[in-house]
């Protein structure tokens, strides 16, 4: 017998906003986080749009001990999880009596190894990269100041697969609590925003180049989409077993119902068919749903050509002619990346909890594969109580989950 | 630099790198206790020692020198 899994807390550090209130407005107004940042333009982007996000001042709030540790992502995912602690109703003494994990999502940490390279370069030194290089350029560098700030007991871990990365670590999660391995586990995704971080990514010309628009640049299964824009931040969510969130009192916002997973073992940054649909196909039989009960589908779709196509062609595949709403919000957000798995279900909770479904910002007209998909380009308002997110990553990695409101 | 400018200097830069008053050092008071380091964060103020005022302070040297008075002796004399 598995352990029911359920979400008691979210929090989010995005650039629709800083609390669930604000990106809940967000959503629901269409508002745009992109913008051009001319210091890309002065450092040889081809593009320079990306989402807008305020590094967190810190200072009030963690001790220099504390926070020379921290990256810029790392700042985020404190915010985002100091919040859905919050909302989950757990204190510190909780957290120092209960072995609470913490699955995370990251795979960068650019700038602390661009200082610590430019450092050695040119001073010959290694004592001048000073104390906390090393622990903010890891990849683990999210969890471990995480686990350390919050005195966290659980596993203690870093999930890199590449924008998946924020769902694996949600459905890898849910699976050590079905098992009863771990009651609770703390779970997200963060991402830097920096141009250090994604200037290699530019190099490939997977972002969009529509500079004079920057909020209609981000125009997933749209026809005429040129590729993704780059974004971040950090998303948390809470989740535990439904026996812990009853004994706590806890208020129960979800539960995830089903995990899928599938790796499509071909190219290393085109996505195919096949694998997503393993990945859809896993997610929903192990939910022990039927497909109609599906009420929305938060698609992964960057806003890339291919990518966009064959995620399309993969949802058909598996819906068929069932009419399921399907968005991106990565039309307001950017690709949120390492993050976007965590985050797109915290705006997928926001909207099933609210009676929403937020336009898919710029989808003007469709293409032969998406137009087989039900996609609003306006938001409608419509009650719904299961949904499907779906998050692939270069080298073909893919996630889906499924959740359902409680 | 003259020594009691470069007093005031050192006091000044440790005091915002490690936050806390410059009215908090004092010349005899302990450099760790003062200003708070682990192992770790001694590594800074070494590292803020020499780029701040260009001078190295070597891992045989760091333990010999304890309080704050050791320490502008140490810059004082070793500035170039």
């Amino acid at each position: 017998m598995q352990n029911r899994v359920v979400i008691t807390g979210m929090g989010i550090y995005s650039c629709l906003g800083k609390t669930l209130d604000e990106v809940r407005d967000s959503l629901y107004y269409g508002k745009s986080g992109i913008i051009f940042d001319p210091v890309r333009k002065e450092m040889g982007f081809r593009s320079a749009l990306t989402a807008h996000l305020e590094e967190p001042d810190l200072k009030k709030v963690l001790s220099r001990s504390q926070r020379v540790y921290m990256p810029e992502q790392a700042k985020y995912a404190y915010c985002a999880t100091a919040d859905a602690l919050r909302n989950a109703g757990i204190d510190q003494d909780y957290l120092n009596t209960h072995d609470v994990g913490l699955l995370y999502g990251n795979d960068s940490s650019t700038v602390p190894n661009v200082k610590a390279v430019d450092t050695m370069r040119e001073k010959k030194d290694t004592t001048l990269c000073g104390s906390g290089a090393i622990f903010q350029s890891m990849n683990s560098t999210v969890t471990m100041n995480l686990g350390v700030i919050f005195k966290l007991k659980g596993i203690n871990l870093t999930v890199s697969g590449a924008c998946a990365s924020g769902s694996h670590a949600i459905g890898l999660g849910a699976l050590l609590i079905q098992n009863g391995l771990q009651e609770m586990v703390v779970c997200g995704g963060a991402q830097e925003v920096n141009p250090w971080a994604v200037g290699s990514f530019d190099g490939i010309s997977a972002f969009s180049v529509r500079e004079d628009e920057p909020t209609k640049a981000s125009r997933p299964f749209d026809r005429d989409r040129d590729g993704l824009v780059p974004g971040g931040g950090a998303a948390t969510i809470v989740i535990e077993s439904y026996e812990s969130a009853i004994r706590r009192g806890a208020p129960i916002l979800a539960e995830i119902l089903g995990y899928g997973f599938s790796s499509n073992g071909d190219h290393i940054s085109s996505p195919n068919v096949e694998g997503p649909s393993k990945s859809l196909i896993m997610a929903i039989r192990r939910a022990g749903i039927d497909i109609k009960e599906i009420g929305y589908i938060n698609a992964h779709a960057t806003s890339t050509h291919v990518g966009d196509t064959n995620e399309a062609k993969a949802i058909y595949n598996v819906i068929g002619d069932h009419r399921i709403e399907v968005t991106s919000t990565k039309s307001q957000t950017g690709h949120e990346m390492w993050m976007a798995g965590a985050s797109e279900v915290i705006y997928s909770m926001l909207m099933m909890k609210n009676g929403f479904i937020g336009a898919n910002l710029n989808f003007e007209n469709p293409d032969e594969d998406s137009a087989k998909l039900l996609i609003p380009d306006q938001r409608i308002e419509k009650h719904f109580d299961t949904f499907l997110s779906n998050s692939f990553g270069f080298g073909g990695t893919n996630s889906t989950l499924v959740i359902r409101n409680l | 630099m003259e020594k009691n400018e470069l007093i005031e200097k050192i006091n000044e830069v440790l005091a915002e790198e490690f936050e806390i008053e410059v009215s908090d050092i004092t010349p005899e008071g302990d450099i760790k206790d003062t200003l708070q380091l682990d192992s770790l964060s001694l590594v800074d103020m070494v590292a803020l020692i020499e780029s701040e005022f260009g001078v190295k302070i070597k891992g045989t040297e760091v333990g010999q020198i304890k309080n704050f008075a050791a320490l502008y002796d140490f810059v004082y004399s070793n500035q170039k």
